[in-house]
């Protein structure tokens, strides 16, 4: 059978998968495609939900990815609800849990990952809420608003937002960090101290170096954080933003090599089954201009690799490599991070971060690996370029705020 | 409903009814139109949702703001005429509006 009548089976429903659907028919797939998905509704953007959505700037026709008629008009069938509960590798079937059964010629596993529950004592409470999903920011906007408490157990981005939105709904909002100061993964001190200093300016309180030990409630909802030092934190509701982890279970099981996520090649191809793709929050991939391989949670890499997998699988020329980056807004301001800070010898800081218009590049020797430009879009835009085309750059020029960032990037320009 | 044309690239073009309210950007992907891909869904953090706007037209789309202009500085292809389509708000008076893509968003 070619690949132009090949049935597609996309497993998962979010970004990753709404979209490689969208650009199989968009690059002229002829095939019967389904997609099955665990929530109730059509493929939607996530990002709002921390941000725009939960604010009320956003409504559910905004968030989704296509009108919800686009489906059948392009013979598209999408099955909410549904989840695949095994892959039999040697049928090519998957195996749903409505206890139906599904044959493919092409598999696309877009399972995406899922936040990371903290196991500790009153953890079940009402009250205790993730960020995932359109029902959980649901469940939090109803538990945000004027006099609410709201603690924040993780000071990553989804945290960092949800404290920034929980603010502008009139909340108190308390965020609770293990770590010495926010951001501590994934940023550098100088950004976790503006990022501190902003949120404190609007309100938002900080508990930094803290265990959380304990959830109390009372009947049967949550009303207090315990931490470790014994001091409990009253709250109305709380937001559990420590991080996630791949839905890779259903290609661990069926024998796909998998390394936290399931290994794929430049064309979302599973290493071991070419009709097998992993693509978005669920792939390990590789990523040539760091010559390594690892997996990224952000809708710019849902993007690339549904186009990777979409280009194998129609027969197209493999798309160019995409720098990768994502964004975060809180407040006021506008985050844009490109490239990662792997391997960083020298963190170099553009601007002064008084003004609340800086980035901070990220060198491994000449080379920029990584940029995060709050409110600086040239600095972000440029910063792409650089990371994407591995050429030196002038570190002098590049330091320097009243060198335009066109001057920096034509020096260091591909020849 | 404004009637809006896509015009892509390779001159292929595409008549789509907009609802006010929706931007130009929204548009074009939920009718799945290639050549915008606004990676971002319409934060303004991206720039790949760049179009070129009918001479015509320019005025009725609006100003930028100053995050727009500095984004749309530094993508590729850039022309008098170039917005970013997440920016520009649909309404009544769009109705005729054309735009053009650019050859690439990345």
């Amino acid at each position: 059978m070619s690949n132009a009548s090949a049935h597609v089976v996309i497993v998962g429903a979010g970004h990753a998968g709404g979209t490689a659907a969208a650009l199989l028919r968009q690059y002229g797939h002829e095939g019967p495609i389904t997609m099955v998905g665990s929530e109730p509704i059509a493929p939607y953007q996530r990002p709002p939900l921390s941000k725009a959505w939960l604010k009320g700037e956003a409504d559910a026709d905004s968030l989704a990815l296509k009108p919800v008629e686009f489906y059948a008009e392009n013979n598209i069938d999408f099955r909410p609800n549904v989840t695949a509960v095994s892959l039999n590798r040697g049928d090519k079937t998957v195996a749903l849990s409505d206890g139906s059964s599904l044959g493919y010629d092409i598999l696309i596993l877009a399972t995406g990952a899922r936040a990371i529950a903290l196991p500790i004592e009153g953890a079940d409470l009402k009250g205790i809420l993730f960020l995932r999903t359109a029902a959980d920011a649901e469940a939090l906007k109803a538990q945000v608003g004027p006099g609410k408490k709201l603690a924040v157990v993780g000071g990553g981005y989804i945290g960092l937002e949800v404290a920034a939105s929980g603010r502008a709904l009139g909340a108190e909002v308390v965020v609770l960090e293990r770590e010495a100061r926010i951001l501590a993964r994934v940023a550098c001190p100088e950004l976790s101290t503006f990022f501190t200093g902003y949120h404190q300016k609007h309100g938002v309180a900080f508990e930094l170096g803290c265990s959380v030990t304990a959830f109390e409630g009372r009947d049967g909802h949550v009303t207090g954080v315990k931490l470790a030092d014994g001091r409990v934190i009253p709250c109305d509701a709380v937001v559990v933003g420590v991080g996630a982890q791949p839905n890779d279970e259903l290609a661990k099981d069926a024998g796909l090599d998998c390394a936290r996520g399931v290994v794929v090649d430049l064309d979302a191809r599973s290493v071991s089954d070419p009709s097998i793709f992993a693509i978005g929050d669920v792939a390990h991939r590789p990523m040539p201009i760091y010559d390594r391989m690892f997996r990224m949670e952000s809708v710019p890499n849902a993007l690339e690799q549904a186009k990777q997998a979409a280009s194998a699988i129609t027969g197209r020329p493999r798309p160019a490599g995409e720098c990768p980056w994502q964004w975060s807004d809180q407040f006021d301001l506008k985050l844009q991070i490109a490239g990662y800070a792997f391997d960083v010898d020298q963190v170099l800081i553009r601007g002064d971060p008084a003004t609340g218009k800086f980035a901070v590049f990220h060198l491994k020797g000449d080379q920029v690996q990584s940029v995060e430009a709050i409110n600086s879009p040239p600095e972000f835009m440029m910063g792409k370029m650089l990371i994407l085309n591995r050429k030196p750059v002038n570190k002098a020029k590049l330091a320097d705020p009243s060198v335009s960032m066109k001057e920096v990037a034509a020096e260091s320009a591909p020849s | 409903m404004a009637k809006i044309t896509y015009i892509e690239h390779d001159g292929t073009e595409h008549v789509i009814d907009v609802k006010p309210g929706l931007t130009v950007m929204e548009g074009a992907v939920k009718n799945n139109i290639p050549g915008i891909d606004a990676d971002c869904g319409g934060a303004c953090a991206c720039a790949t949702c760049h179009v070129y706007v009918d001479e015509a037209w320019l005025a009725k789309t609006g100003t930028k703001s100053s995050m727009e202009e500095s984004m749309l500085d530094f993508a590729e292809s850039v022309q008098d005429n170039s917005r970013l389509s997440c920016q520009i708000k649909v309404t009544d008076d769009l109705d005729g509006l054309k735009v053009t893509m650019p050859e690439s968003q990345h």
